[in-house]
């Protein structure tokens, strides 16, 4: 790794003036940014440290029936704190990575890091969620711009994440046995207005809703219901791992036992 | 370089580190204390699993500055008071749970990390929980019996 100093500020007020300067790189549980340094992929001057602000930890419900979860919440507190509430969402943190991984990743980090095949842009993407920041609001719809790529302005980080809870979800994800990202993953949320159904893992443009699958299951939540949707293999991720054939049609396997499970 | 102070097995200690220095290196380079190991140093293997304020964390992959004023429990730290082997350690040695050993510390520390969540777990329990250990002698079978016979439960699973 590069030289740089790590400041671990208290307050998000104090987070986001430490983020001014032009050398300065949030860390969040750093699960992905430490190796990332190590391979020197990344040289920030200093690493601010956002783990140690209390006002960005925890998990709670809120009156508009969205699961609210600090930015700097680790997965395995999502894992065991969003049980009651949305299990769906706890079972997907509880299989992030391993256990000493998911006590120090964060939902914030793996948002703002936006990996084509990680778990989270997934959850965020099909509850429709409201990514907050310390400046602004941001719709998931609009915060997703491609791998690795977000909404994100330099030095804003997320602060919360609000999901709004559905009636029935069910998240399934193929692990890819060494990294165990997703080789594919789907998590399909069903609400009073409709059904969302995200996918992540298959797209060269990351995270991705897929709207034929939500309006036949807006009209019959049922497995049946996408017997004659077929999906493409243009624009998949083809790697030693897998085809581009062979991720899209996963995410028909695994859509179609998201409902079931989910139903 | 910034003077770190944090507690490691009940005592406090205080060493020079630079902001890139890695909890494991502290541990093992300042402090002395080399019974965590540096496996792969990607995250991948578990072999420098130690706990930070209770929570099994992998030591290459958080800064020691990230553990200022944290709690440190480390391998050298799961003995008992008399220096016998803690209940763990022991179904290690009982069980044959580790061949050439590089992973052991790691693979105690998680099992430790478990056990106080989970008191009683299955085999299929321990084997998901030690999912981000490696034992490169592949010596699964044995851990695992050492784990269930650590949690006071009835070792059933056949030697391999």
């Amino acid at each position: 790794m590069y030289a740089f100093e790590i400041e671990r500020p208290s307050s998000i007020a104090d987070a986001v003036a430490a983020l001014k300067s032009e050398e300065a790189q949030a860390l969040g549980g750093g699960q992905t940014l430490i190796p990332a340094l190590k391979q020197r992929l990344a040289m920030p001057e200093q690493l601010v440290s956002l783990a140690g602000i209390p006002e960005m930890r925890g998990v709670c419900k809120s009156d508009a029936g969205e699961l609210c979860i600090g930015g700097a919440t680790p997965h395995a507190v999502v894992a065991k704190e969003a049980m009651a509430d949305f299990p769906a969402l706890a079972d997907m943190a509880g299989h992030i990575g391993d256990p000493a991984v998911r006590n120090r990743g964060t939902i914030g980090g793996s948002l703002a890091n936006n990996d084509p095949s990680a778990c989270y842009p997934c959850a965020a993407l099909a509850t429709g969620a409201a990514i907050i920041t310390n400046a602004r609001e941001i719709a998931a719809d609009d915060y997703f711009q491609g791998m690795f790529s977000t909404a994100l302005e330099e030095g804003e980080i997320i602060t919360e994440v609000k999901l709004p809870i559905p009636e029935k979800a069910n998240y399934q994800k193929f692990v890819q046995p060494a990294s165990r990202f997703a080789l594919v993953g789907v998590m399909v949320a069903k609400y009073a207005d409709g059904v969302r159904v995200a996918v992540t893992g298959a797209s060269e443009n990351g995270v991705f809703r897929w709207s034929e699958a939500e309006a036949a299951l807006s009209a019959d939540f049922s497995a049946s219901a996408l017997d004659d949707i077929k999906t493409s293999a243009d624009g998949m991720i083809g790697d030693l791992h897998g085809s581009p054939e062979y991720r899209a049609h996963l995410i028909g396997v695994l859509t179609k036992r998201a409902v079931t499970a989910a139903a | 370089m910034t003077q770190v102070s944090m507690t490691v097995n009940g005592k406090p200690v205080s060493a020079d580190a630079e902001g890139r220095t890695l909890l494991v290196d502290f541990l093992r380079n300042q402090l002395r204390l080399t019974g965590t190991h540096v496996g792969c140093d990607t995250s991948q293997c578990g072999a420098c699993v130690v706990h930070v304020n209770g929570q099994a964390v992998k030591a290459c992959t958080m800064f020691a500055a990230e553990a200022e004023g944290a709690e440190v429990r480390t391998i050298e730290g799961m003995a008992n008071d008399d220096g016998s082997l803690g209940v763990i350690q022991q179904a290690f040695q009982d069980h044959h749970g580790l061949q050439c050993g590089f992973c052991t510390p790691g693979m105690v520390m998680s099992a430790a990390a478990l056990l106080r969540d989970n008191p009683k777990p299955s085999e299929a329990e321990i084997r998901e929980y030690l999912e981000g250990n490696i034992c490169r002698c592949t010596g699964y079978h044995n851990i695992i019996k050492s784990i269930l016979a650590a949690s006071g439960q009835e070792v059933a699973i056949a030697a391999e």
